[in-house]
């Protein structure tokens, strides 16, 4: 197997997990900058459109930095599906695949799975429920928590803040709660 | 109005990274540079997967729960040799880490962040990686997390903290 095609296949979480640790570090010293992603969405709502809303009113040109780095995750993904897709369709757990067959997602072509998120479903009920509303819920409870998995989980974990630990937890349970107890309401939609 | 910006800023973990030095635009690029190798990541181990954050969900897989568990092993590791041997930044000025303050929004937000993130499979940072695989629709997603932002510095002060 060539380097190329060596380096196509799913990357184990082994080496993922280090990589992605490593991020805390290197925005450290590379600026001083504590991680977090979620920021940038509170940014694009301070340079866009900040109305009379104290929450909006700073200098958010000081904090560019955050809209370079979310500009670089976008041009990654472009890089990772044009030059390092995996060939292969998705692996998942054989219980999640039954179970998804029954809602009639099948296609796992994509890590996005198109059977949910395309444009015509934004017409429908669960199209609009699972990308609009999930998406609300997602800006909304990130910048209510004041972090999302980046700026919680793992920056304030790794500088061993209790508040990131009780958002983390509050995310897990949140999660858990969603996908067993709700999702499939939404699924059979 | 009264100045609330200070207890904004005490309740809120952002902003915490204001650029003071000054600089050009382009001093930038090496923050664009990082963001595109942590791109790369996100999509080559699943991170992005709509499926993958379903398995964690349903403890059907260790993949995400490795994932995230051991890139907070290195960032604990990599804080404390900062703080043991006081590396700087590469402009030589001491790095400075900010204290979370408690708040009740990490336990109302972060349950309505755990809902959208089952829900969509996304948090922030994959959301935008997502779009860069093709997922073109996912910008819907993004313009709807922007307007929860929003809505929430509009009624901010009447939500319980």
């Amino acid at each position: 197997m060539n380097f190329i095609e060596w380096i196509k296949q799913p990357w184990p979480w082994y080496v993922a997990g280090p990589l992605i640790g490593l991020t805390v570090p290197i925005l450290l010293i590379i600026g001083n900058k504590s991680f977090g992603i979620s920021s940038s969405l509170r940014h694009v709502c301070a340079a866009c459109v900040p109305s009379k809303i104290p929450f909006f009113h700073y200098d958010w040109k000081k904090e560019v930095w955050n809209l370079f780095f979310v500009a670089g995750i976008f041009f990654g993904g472009i890089i990772a599906a044009q030059l390092l897709a995996n060939p292969e369709p998705v692996l998942v757990n054989a219980k999640l695949a039954e179970e998804l067959s029954g809602y009639g997602i099948t296609n796992y072509s994509g890590l996005v799975p198109v059977d949910i998120f395309n444009w015509p479903a934004l017409l429908s009920a669960k199209g609009l429920i699972m990308m609009v509303a999930g998406g609300f819920l997602v800006g909304f409870g990130t910048r209510y928590a004041g972090g999302c998995t980046s700026g919680h989980a793992i920056m304030g974990l790794s500088t061993l803040q209790w508040p990131s630990l009780v958002a983390t937890c509050c995310f897990m349970v949140g999660g858990f709660i969603m996908a067993n107890l709700v999702l499939p309401f939404i699924l059979s939609l | 109005m009264p100045n609330t910006d200070f207890e904004v800023r005490s309740l809120d973990t952002m902003c915490v990274n204001a650029e003071n030095r000054p600089a050009k635009w382009y001093a930038n690029l090496k923050y664009l540079v990082v963001g595109i190798a942590f791109g790369i990541v996100f999509v080559k181990a699943e991170v992005i997967s709509w499926f993958r954050i379903q398995e964690m969900f349903r403890l059907q897989s260790f993949h995400m729960y490795g994932i995230i568990g051991s890139a907070v092993v290195v960032g604990m590791i990599s804080v404390w040799l900062i703080k043991k041997f006081n590396i700087k930044t590469i402009h030589g000025e001491t790095i400075e880490f900010h204290p979370k303050k408690f708040n009740k929004g990490q336990i109302y937000g972060g349950l309505i962040f755990g809902f959208g993130w089952a829900i969509t499979g996304a948090c922030p940072g994959p959301l935008f990686a997502q779009i860069g695989t093709g997922a073109t629709v996912v910008a819907v997603t993004l313009l709807s997390a922007i307007a929860g932002t929003w809505v929430y510095g509009y009624f901010r002060e009447k939500l319980p903290h």
